[in-house]
């Protein structure tokens, strides 16, 4: 299909991983991971794997989210405790 | 009663957008001989329609599905699927080998329900696996 | 050190794109893995078993015992998974549990500054909080 697409998507799911892994605030790197999953699930479907963009879609954009945040539940809210008291 | 949160809004939309997510899921299961999609989707949609119950509803919906079916629906997925498998090794086919699974049918239509059966046990499992940890995360696998 | 991780970031992708470039091109119909055993499953996934779509057939029926192995690794990750929490729970004394996420997720939420966190209130429907 279209290279643009598949360019593009690749160029923004790097930009999402990146900022999901610098971003202090644990709870907007849930929010990040979920929406990289799904624009995980749209390069799926749009390199001919349907199938597999279902199974991205449900479980890495929805469950996987839940879970996450479930377990974040349990544990602090931001990454460092220490620059948790500057805030 | 309202929700949990005392949100009408949260309420009404879960409780509207619910049985859709299952009978869309309940397509996605049954209808993979055809479209993308099967157990294993389904299922994972089946789970997220009750996880979302559980997150709006709170402590209401545990009356219907208890915090231990979850496991005793895997368990009956992985059995019935294991069942399957070897339903076929009685008369003479390999494991999972649909095709001698009941004698004196046509092995192309068993092949065509075995895999059917296979992604509805698929469904149940996955489902009852998804919602088995997502009780397991919030109440601690405790079953009160 | 993070120096050092770029590096070996730059080193590990370098070599992985050096490697992409002996794979086959997407759809390659010379490829080995077009050759084998998938032009059988095309060219008979509908005829030996009625089923149009070729990767539900491939999933459940050829590669069925695949499919039985998932399926287990996901039971037993269920099973894993509560049996872990089961035993924290007990040698920990946790709180009370609470069954809705939300409930602890307010903007205060595990934010003491000691790193203990709050067990989150269990309020409107306990009816004791």
């Amino acid at each position: 299909m279209t290279w643009e697409i598949d360019f593009w998507l690749m160029i923004i799911l790097i930009m999402f991983a990146v900022l999901a892994l610098e971003v202090k605030d644990l709870l907007a790197a849930v929010g990040i991971l979920t929406g990289y999953s799904f624009l995980m699930a749209l390069l799926f479907a749009e390199l001919g794997a349907p199938d597999v963009a279902l199974t991205e879609a449900a479980l890495g954009a929805a469950i996987t989210g839940i879970f996450l945040l479930v377990t974040l539940r349990f544990v602090s809210r931001r990454e460092d405790p220490e620059e948790e008291e500057d805030a | 009663m309202t929700s949990r949160y005392d949100s009408l809004f949260l309420d009404v939309v879960s409780r509207a957008i619910v049985p859709l997510i299952q009978i869309f899921a309940l397509y996605v299961v049954t209808h993979g001989h055809y479209d993308p999609g099967g157990g294993f989707q389904g299922g994972v949609m089946l789970a997220a329609s009750t996880i979302l119950l559980r997150i709006s509803q709170g402590d209401e919906s545990y009356e219907r599905f208890s915090a231990s079916a979850g496991l005793y629906l895997a368990g009956f997925g992985a059995l019935a699927f294991a069942l399957l498998g070897f339903m076929s090794m009685a008369f003479g086919g390999n494991f999972l080998e649909y095709g001698y699974a009941v004698p004196g049918m046509d092995g192309v239509v068993l092949r065509y329900w075995g895999i059917f059966f296979a992604e509805v046990f698929i469904g149940f499992l996955v489902w009852g696996s998804l919602v088995a940890i997502y009780d397991g995360l919030t109440t601690g696998g405790v079953d009160e | 050190m993070r120096l050092m991780g770029a590096l070996l970031i730059l080193v590990v992708g370098g070599f992985m794109l050096w490697g992409t470039g002996d794979l086959t091109d997407r759809g390659d119909p010379q490829s080995p893995a077009a050759t084998h055993v998938s032009v059988y499953y095309i060219e008979n996934a509908l005829t030996d078993s009625k089923t149009p779509n070729m990767v539900t057939a491939v999933l459940a029926d050829y590669r069925g015992f695949d499919t039985f192995g998932e399926a287990v690794v996901v039971v037993a990750a269920a099973l894993s998974c509560l049996l872990i929490l089961l035993r924290r729970r007990r040698e920990e004394g946790l709180p009370e549990p609470v069954r809705t996420v939300a409930a602890g997720m307010g903007p205060e939420a595990g934010l003491e500054p000691d790193g203990s966190r709050t067990p989150p209130a269990r309020d409107t429907l306990g009816g004791d909080a």
